[in-house]
């Protein structure tokens, strides 16, 4: 899912030929198709206290949204988050190690390397609720308890270390080796190669594996619903309201979710974009 | 020594402060130890979980336990069943159109993104347009469409006030309709990502060169476009395959309980404690998948085109 690269303006003719147009509609009803129903819940998650998940609007009001941080009703919807943010975090963090480590160990061929790799596979689309439902028998079996940050963290993780070490080989195979063999040569050790040359240059990789993962995490639902315990992360929240009363609640919730992923999205924007600037900075002044 | 301040730039400091003893590894050894963990991981919580059930699903059981046995009832109960039949013909059916329409759409996404959007700026943003929705919970996104689709929903609003229709169009909603609907604005951008980032390795002086040896459009995309950019393709197809069969709530909300998925079918055993044959339906589900994705992976050699 990397983007950029170098423009292709070469590729096109001056002219825009028909397919351009043809293509381009199709990708403005796309967007209307993606973001219809979204536009639908933003404008209903500020519906009128006496209206319903469905139009009309009764007037409009915030008690929608002031409903999330009221505890106790039906779910807790922030502590519930809370318990998401710490396990996407935590589950954010160990993929990026892992999968980091394992992108740069597979740009060798290694005895073994298949079964990893198709291990990988295997991990990836072995159907969701099956992986927990294995793992929460297992430790139903094992006489151990089902917790946040050992069964559910566990299942989500067979999700996220798959998805986090293709998304690296990706960013692996745009590095050039040489780069590492030029340190190498001017006397760099091992350690040296991969702090200053090797993880610099793959940083913009290495946090959008971060963000996958923490996505991937925060969302997940199926992995998570029988490994979890006693404490619910907020899909699972999400879940236990949708079948027991819906209320334009769960819309307010996805409000406030978009506005914090564009809030996400463009923090982390700038931090890549300084950080190109500055590295560009600094090497201009090398010369 | 030109050699040290052409590093300084990049902060490599003059003194070998944390330069280690010089370890000889062979190869081998450094990627498995750095394989290690993410093999360690996978071993313990996915391999051993699905010999666990694997093992179980041979297992007999009644309405107090389940015991150690070597039983294959638990299978002929499940390929006797019709119902069994039932919802694996239904998951397919969907995820056979599903995948149809994704992969046109994705494709078409893609193609547009990356041969027809010049500005590399333009490109990006766009591209986080697609993404943006993703990171909104799947089970409210799957709910948006309740309040679009339904008889008082926004699209009825539309059509009537077009003129399209008179009366609201009741199949709009809790209808297969709905359930294909709701998949494929989750999954697109599944099949858009490894398609994009496919088509954005291919060299453009290789269409030029087609078009220049006078191949039409068509004949371009046909065989230049669409055999370099079928590991995208592949990946993609896998990504979506495997979500549909593996729902667990699309299905049972917007279907209005009309259908059932398989693995909505495997939570009802489980929550019944039956786990013998919970794990050999489980099995089944797993065999059927796996068949799949090796069908694809014999398609394209997915391993030899993601790590050179």
């Amino acid at each position: 899912m990397m983007v950029g690269g170098p423009s292709r303006a070469g590729a096109v003719s001056e002219k825009r030929p028909w397919t351009f147009y043809a293509l381009g509609t199709l990708f403005v009803a796309y967007m209307a198709f993606l973001y219809g129903p979204m536009i639908v819940i933003y404008v209903l998650s500020f519906q009128g206290e006496n209206g319903g998940v469905t139009f009309p609007m009764v007037g409009t009001s915030l008690t929608w949204f002031a409903d999330i941080v009221k505890p106790g009703q039906m779910a807790n919807i922030p502590v519930s988050f809370s318990r998401s943010v710490a396990l996407a975090s935590v589950v954010s963090l160990l993929t990026v190690v892992f999968s980091v480590a394992a992108g740069l160990g597979f740009r060798r061929r290694f005895p073994g390397s298949g079964v990893v790799f198709y291990l990988a596979v295997a991990s990836l689309v072995m159907p969701s609720l099956l992986v927990g439902f294995g793992i929460g028998m297992g430790f139903q079996f094992l006489g151990l308890d089902t917790g946040l940050f050992t069964s559910a963290l566990g299942a989500q993780l067979t999700w996220t270390l798959p998805f986090g070490m293709f998304a690296m080989f990706a960013v692996v195979n745009r590095f050039n080796r040489s780069w590492e063999e030029a340190a190498a040569d001017l006397g760099a050790s091992a350690f040296q190669r991969l702090r200053y040359i090797t993880l610099p240059i793959l940083l913009p990789g290495i946090l959008g594996v971060a963000m996958g993962a923490f996505t991937l995490s925060y969302d997940e639902y199926a992995r998570t619903t029988l490994t979890i315990g006693q404490n619910n992360t907020l899909p699972l929240e999400i879940y236990a309201l949708i079948s027991s009363a819906t209320s334009p609640t769960l819309f307010a919730i996805g409000t406030l979710t978009t506005g914090g992923s564009f809030l996400v999205i463009a923090i982390t924007l700038i931090l890549v974009m300084r950080m190109q600037r500055r590295r560009n900075a600094a090497i201009l002044k090398a010369g | 020594m030109s050699s040290t301040t052409s590093l300084d730039h990049i902060g490599m400091p003059r003194s070998r402060r944390f330069a280690l003893p010089n370890l000889r590894l062979p190869g081998w050894a450094v990627s498995w130890l750095q394989v290690g963990p993410l093999m360690l991981i996978l071993s313990v919580l996915f391999a051993l979980p699905t010999i666990l059930f694997l093992v179980v699903s041979f297992y007999d059981y009644d309405r107090i336990g389940i015991y150690p046995a070597f039983i294959l009832d638990n299978y002929r109960d499940l390929v006797t069943t019709p119902a069994t039949w039932r919802v694996y013909v239904s998951s397919l059916r969907f995820a056979v159109i599903v995948w149809g329409v994704t992969l046109f759409l994705g494709f078409s996404v893609a193609h547009f993104l990356v041969f027809h959007i010049r500005s590399s700026m333009l490109r990006t943003v766009l591209f986080l347009l697609c993404a943006i929705p993703f990171w909104t919970s799947g089970i409210i996104r799957a709910i948006a469409w309740i309040p679009f689709l339904g008889r008082n929903g926004a699209f009825n609003q539309i059509l009537m006030g077009l003129g399209v229709t008179h009366k609201p169009l009741d199949f709009l909603l809790f209808s297969d309709f709905a359930v294909i609907v709701t998949y494929v604005h989750l999954f697109t951008l599944l099949m858009i990502g490894p398609i994009a980032n496919s088509l954005a390795k291919i060299d453009p002086a290789l269409i030029e060169a087609a078009r220049d040896a006078g191949a039409s459009r068509w004949r371009t995309m046909v065989d230049v476009i669409i055999p370099l950019s079928k590991t995208g393709i592949a990946l993609g197809s896998l990504l979506v395959f495997t979500q549909v069969m593996g729902d667990y709530f699309v299905v049972k909300t917007m279907s209005g309980g009309q259908s059932a998925s398989i693995v909505s079918m495997l939570s009802t055993e489980i929550t019944a404690m039956q786990y013998p044959p919970a794990s050999a339906n489980a099995m089944v589900l797993v065999l059927f998948v796996a068949v799949m994705v090796a069908c694809m992976m014999r398609v394209v050699d997915v391993r030899k085109e993601l790590v050179k």
